[in-house]
């Protein structure tokens, strides 16, 4: 059964190739992915995962601003029940933040010049 | 979680859960709609359908709202199509309407085509079914508008609405065949873009040369829907052809007729499997094709001995 992933950016970052890259590239490899566009609240990203009950929520940031965001969607996600959702980041992060993010329950960090075969394979080795 | 007492009991995760086992085809699946079918019934379904582009998001997005505003709950559903190269999909309706999610009383739900056709209307059926026992008042499907897999997802709905836009040059030829028959009503988007006047009397001629209404003409509405403008009107207009179908006690027939065909598309379903895996998929059936092909068996006598011997 195709796998579900929402794509998402959260807060003002307006930088959305590297979102639509990912989105494309995951539909290629056979994943349904609901793609929402910039400028969301975590709160919205978070009540989008649950309608659409997606596996999947990649999160894709260039501004600088992912150490609050990030971990408030996962906060968000687990507040409305959504305990399972294997959460991915991805976008201009420095090597120093990436363990934080990952204790904050971002199971994986994508930055610039990853090749999108990693991320696909990231997303079968984790859901089911 | 028992998605059932849950989602009878307002809760959106159990919604959202029960979608996707009908979706998927989970096995708990047939248990859920057995058990919410009798809740069915109540919500008003509209469907939304016209040209990639057209706006047909951005109009559900503010219809949505609009019915919120009256004091109307709403689910969405809406279809974007599989790639038929990768399977995979992308469902870009939902980008339109992401103010929704602030709002307890709308729920939407995005959803793939993904290649069955026959199955899409029932998962799409099934889909309307699960939002209407929740609770939901009105529930909007929205589907591309290009072939007849579409027109019939259409016919999911109680009232279905057509969304075009000017400038489309021959396209409203080429759409207008098969279109024209399932718009209850029609409105012209991106009413502010040039040719909005030529394409209303487009619409008007076609309309007039279809002998097929009576008692009913649809109106044509005009919005500008990133706009936010004529939404209300196009709702007054849903409204009424609502109130149209109660009183005249079409509405009756329609839904009648929708249960003939649903039910007549289970049971094919249902059939066609059933001798799949009795027939179609056994060994003495490919021996009965290879003796075919010397002609020593015709295969008239074959399927008249099959059907007397499995369908009796
Ligand atoms: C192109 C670009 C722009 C374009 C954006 C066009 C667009 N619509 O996207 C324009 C010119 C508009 C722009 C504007 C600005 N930019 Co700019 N921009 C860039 C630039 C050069 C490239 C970004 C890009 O598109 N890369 C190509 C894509 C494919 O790669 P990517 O996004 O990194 O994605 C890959 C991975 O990161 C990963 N990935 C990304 N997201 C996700 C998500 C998930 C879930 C996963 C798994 C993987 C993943 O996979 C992708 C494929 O490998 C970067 C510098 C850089 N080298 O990154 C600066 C950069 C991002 N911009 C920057 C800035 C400051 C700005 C401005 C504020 C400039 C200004 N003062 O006006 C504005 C703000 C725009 C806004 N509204 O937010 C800074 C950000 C600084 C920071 N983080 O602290 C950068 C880093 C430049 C710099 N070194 O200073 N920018
Ligand atoms: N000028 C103008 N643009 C509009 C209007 N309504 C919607 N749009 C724009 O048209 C584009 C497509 O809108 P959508 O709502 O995504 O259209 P859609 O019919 O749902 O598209 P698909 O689902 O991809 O077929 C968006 O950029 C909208 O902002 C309008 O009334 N006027
Ligand atoms: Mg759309």
């Amino acid at each position: 059964m195709a796998i579900k992933v929402l794509v998402a950016k959260p807060g003002l970052d307006g930088h959305d190739r590297g979102a639509k890259v990912v989105a494309r590239a995951l539909r290629d490899a056979g994943f349904e992915v609901i793609y929402t566009g910039i400028r969301l609240t975590p709160e919205q990203i978070a009540e989008a995962a649950l309608q659409d009950d997606v596996q999947v929520v990649a999160l894709s940031l260039l501004s600088g601003a992912h150490n609050t965001l990030f971990p408030k969607v996962v906060e968000l996600l687990k507040a409305k029940g959504l305990n399972d959702v294997l959460v991915l980041g991805g976008g201009v992060i420095p090597d120093a933040d990436i363990p934080g993010l990952k204790a904050a329950g971002i199971k994986e960090v994508f930055t610039p010049g990853t090749p999108t075969t990693a991320i696909v394979d990231c997303i079968k080795a984790n859901v089911k | 979680m028992d998605i059932v007492e849950e989602l009878l009991n307002h809760n959106k995760l159990a919604l959202a859960k029960g979608i996707t086992a009908v979706e998927n085809e989970y096995d708990n699946a047939v248990e859920i709609m057995t058990k919410i079918y009798p809740r069915t019934g109540h919500a008003y379904v509209i469907g939304i359908t016209g040209p990639p582009g057209a706006g047909k998001s951005t109009m559900t997005d503010k219809i949505a709202k609009e019915y919120s505003k009256r004091g109307f709950t709403v689910g969405i559903v809406a279809i974007d199509p599989t790639s038929p190269y990768s399977g995979g999909a992308i469902l870009g309706d939902r980008i339109r309407m992401m103010d929704l999610t602030a709002d307890e009383k709308i729920f939407v739900r995005s959803m793939a085509t993904r290649g069955s056709l026959g199955g899409l209307s029932q998962k799409t059926g099934d889909a309307v079914k699960l939002m209407d026992a929740y609770g939901m008042d009105r529930i909007i499907v929205e589907t591309v508008g290009v072939g007849q897999s579409e027109v019939d997802i259409v016919k999911t709905a109680d009232t279905s609405m057509v969304v075009v836009i000017p400038g489309m040059g021959d396209d409203i030829q080429a759409i207008k065949a098969g279109i024209l028959e399932i718009g209850d009503l029609f409105t012209i988007n991106k009413a502010d873009r040039d040719g909005t006047d030529k394409l209303n009397i487009e619409i008007e001629m076609m309309l007039e040369l279809n002998p097929e209404y009576h008692g009913w003409r649809p109106p044509i509405n005009r919005t500008i829907a990133s706009k936010g403008i004529g939404i209300e009107a196009v709702v007054d207009s849903i409204e009424e052809h609502k109130k149209y179908l109660e009183e005249s006690g079409k509405l009756a027939e329609i839904r009648k007729a929708r249960t003939k065909s649903e039910v007549t598309a289970m049971l094919n379903d249902r059939v066609n499997r059933y001798i799949d895996e009795k027939v179609v998929n056994t060994k003495a059936f490919d021996e009965q094709i290879v003796k075919m092909q010397t002609r020593e068996i015709e295969p008239y006598s074959v399927v008249d001995e099959i059907v007397a011997k499995v369908l009796k």
